[in-house]
């Protein structure tokens, strides 16, 4: 088989080769770069930076925040989901378009909005407050941003999605005597697990490079609210580059390994799915 | 999805079981937690920014954009955008032509490259120019020898848009170009019309609406880029501060009506974006 199928239209050679060299500059290079500079390092200095006590606290809240967030917007992410598909009710067009906002509105717009929001002052904070509930400066703030700015992306995995689901066999099913929860375990969430774990993971994965909405947010106290981009942030003002590549390249490789494990988890859904049905 | 869901929605009435008293609380309980949800973290949030911004009258709103440095910042993100948009929607035309029209070997990988920066997190997106032309970087003494700064300059801003907004015009008009097939293309070039006369007759006009949501996309998200701006900016003051940065900087200084101000204008674009999309996809074409 060759390179390419032939076909009468021209251009090949000059966009595959516009796009490839394009890419190759702005992006395979200065990636590589990255990869260079965390691996021109001493094995002991990049432990030393990679597992210190703050890097370790910036993981866990990173990830920890990140898999928070994922999680709150895969239960909202689903209510917002249903009820733009299922409901008519006023206004739903106009919530529908809204749900893209994070994505359109930069990230320190929405990092300062939140803040004031829900500082001790602001107009949700105030009422927490005295609850005892301090979500400004805290990890809480930190995952609020995150649930905030990732949560198109579970809505819109599973708006489609829920759109599928068949509903004669709801009909059938609650004809039949099953109950509501019935129906919702047996027929609802298979067909709409896997655009769950994908809304998860694309959540996840945004939410973990966050940077912008949770720096106002965050307090960014040392080992307590400072996120790992942050941490690079501050090596970066450092002039440690080494130091800085070498935990963006940690961050890289464990986001991508959750990604990975996620891809995983749904191919091994699909087949047991696939299985289930030829048995 | 509009018309798909009100065909479910219309069908609802004549559904048996859809009126007993569970449906009608699930119902109204999950309304009324959506709604809760969203004007919590999106509605209040939105309605503090013209709330702080306005706080102290229309005459101190106007007033902010009085500032030397702001306007200086609004100019700068207006340059770079004007050249980041461009350049990357060259290349999503590009790279849509070479991987839409023709098949060959290795293509699935090219399409997972070309989406890589969205999975990057925009300080490492930002790191990765310093890494190659900072100071202490691959280029940093090749540079300074020939006077040429990137890094806390104009340059290095560019750079760090284009690679965060590198995928946005491409990731529209591949599926897009794909699903329209190349009959057209076909046939044009059979009948003797040449490769550039085909693509701005036809193929052009077909995308069009894709092209600018693309386009209108790249666009918001190169305005209102942060993270990898902030990395490669410097903060020089009416020099490398774009909007983004430059709210950061009123908003540490406790100057809140001048940060709100600028946010205004980023909410508004934001805004606006959000009003071309509905109206694109009001045209029959399908966003993502």
């Amino acid at each position: 088989m060759s390179f390419r199928q032939a076909s009468v239209l021209p251009g090949f050679g000059l966009t595959f080769g516009f796009t490839t060299f394009f890419l190759s500059t702005m992006v395979l290079l200065p990636l590589a770069a990255m990869v260079l500079a965390a691996g021109s390092m001493h094995w002991s200095d990049f432990v030393h930076v990679v597992f210190s006590a703050r890097a370790l606290d910036s993981y866990r809240l990173s990830f920890g925040a990140s898999f928070l967030a994922a999680s709150i917007n895969l239960v909202f992410g689903f209510i917002i989901a249903w009820t733009l598909v299922r409901y008519e009710f006023p206004g739903r067009k106009l919530i529908d378009a809204l749900i893209d906002m994070p994505f359109a509105l930069p990230t320190a717009v929405s990092g300062i909005a939140l803040t004031t929001v829900f500082a001790q002052s602001g107009w949700i904070g105030r009422y927490l407050e005295p609850l005892g509930i301090k979500v400004a400066y805290t990890w809480l703030g930190v995952t609020l941003a995150l649930t905030l700015i990732s949560m198109p992306f579970a809505v819109r995995a599973l708006q489609p999605a829920l759109l599928e689901v068949q509903r004669d066999l709801e009909d059938a099913a609650e004809t039949l005597g099953a109950g509501r929860f019935y129906v919702f375990r047996r027929i609802i969430l298979p067909t709409v697990l896997p655009a769950l774990l994908t809304g998860f993971s694309l959540s996840f994965a945004r939410a973990v490079g966050e940077y912008g909405s949770v720096i106002f947010i965050a307090g960014n106290l040392p080992m307590k609210t400072e996120i790992t981009p942050l941490l690079i942030v501050i090596h970066l003002e450092q002039f440690d580059y080494q130091g800085a590549a070498a935990l963006g390249l940690v961050m890289l490789v464990m986001s991508f390994t959750v990604l990975f494990a996620i891809n995983l988890l749904q191919a091994w859904g699909r087949r047991r799915h696939l299985q289930a049905a030829s048995s | 999805m509009s018309a798909a869901a009100s065909r479910v929605l219309v069908a609802d009435a004549a559904r048996p079981g859809q009126h007993t008293w569970l449906h009608s609380i699930v119902r109204w309980l999950f309304i009324t937690v959506s709604l809760t949800f969203l004007a919590a973290v999106l509605l209040a949030p939105l309605a503090t920014v013209f709330a702080m911004a306005f706080a102290h009258g229309v005459e101190a709103y106007l007033k902010a954009f009085a500032d030397p440095d702001t306007l200086a910042a609004i100019r700068l993100t207006l340059i770079t955008a004007a050249v980041v948009v461009p350049v990357n929607t060259v290349f999503g035309l590009a790279a849509a032509w070479a991987i839409a029209k023709f098949e060959f070997r290795g293509k699935s990988v090219l399409v997972t490259l070309i989406d890589l920066p969205l999975a990057i997190s925009p300080v490492i997106s930002g790191m990765l120019f310093v890494l190659l032309f900072g100071l202490h970087g691959w280029f940093g003494v090749w540079l300074q020898e020939h006077d040429i700064s990137i890094i806390f300059a104009l340059p290095g801003i560019m750079l760090a848009t284009m690679f965060v907004t590198f995928p946005y015009v491409a990731r529209e008009l591949i599926p897009l170009m794909q699903q329209l097939g190349n009959d057209e293309e076909e046939a044009a070039i059979t009948l003797g019309a040449g490769g550039w006369l085909t693509f701005f007759r036809v193929t052009l006009p077909k995308v069009r609406w894709g092209l600018v949501y693309g386009m209108v996309l790249c666009n918001a998200r190169a305005m209102g880029e942060f993270g990898a701006v902030s990395v490669v900016s410097g903060h020089i003051r009416g020099l490398t501060n774009t909007m983004p940065l430059h709210i950061e900087i009123l908003y540490n200084e406790y100057n809140f009506v001048g940060a709100f101000a600028v946010a205004s204008l980023l909410t508004l674009l934001a805004v606006l974006t959000l009003g071309v999309k509905t109206l694109v996809e009001r045209t029959g074409y399908r966003g993502h």
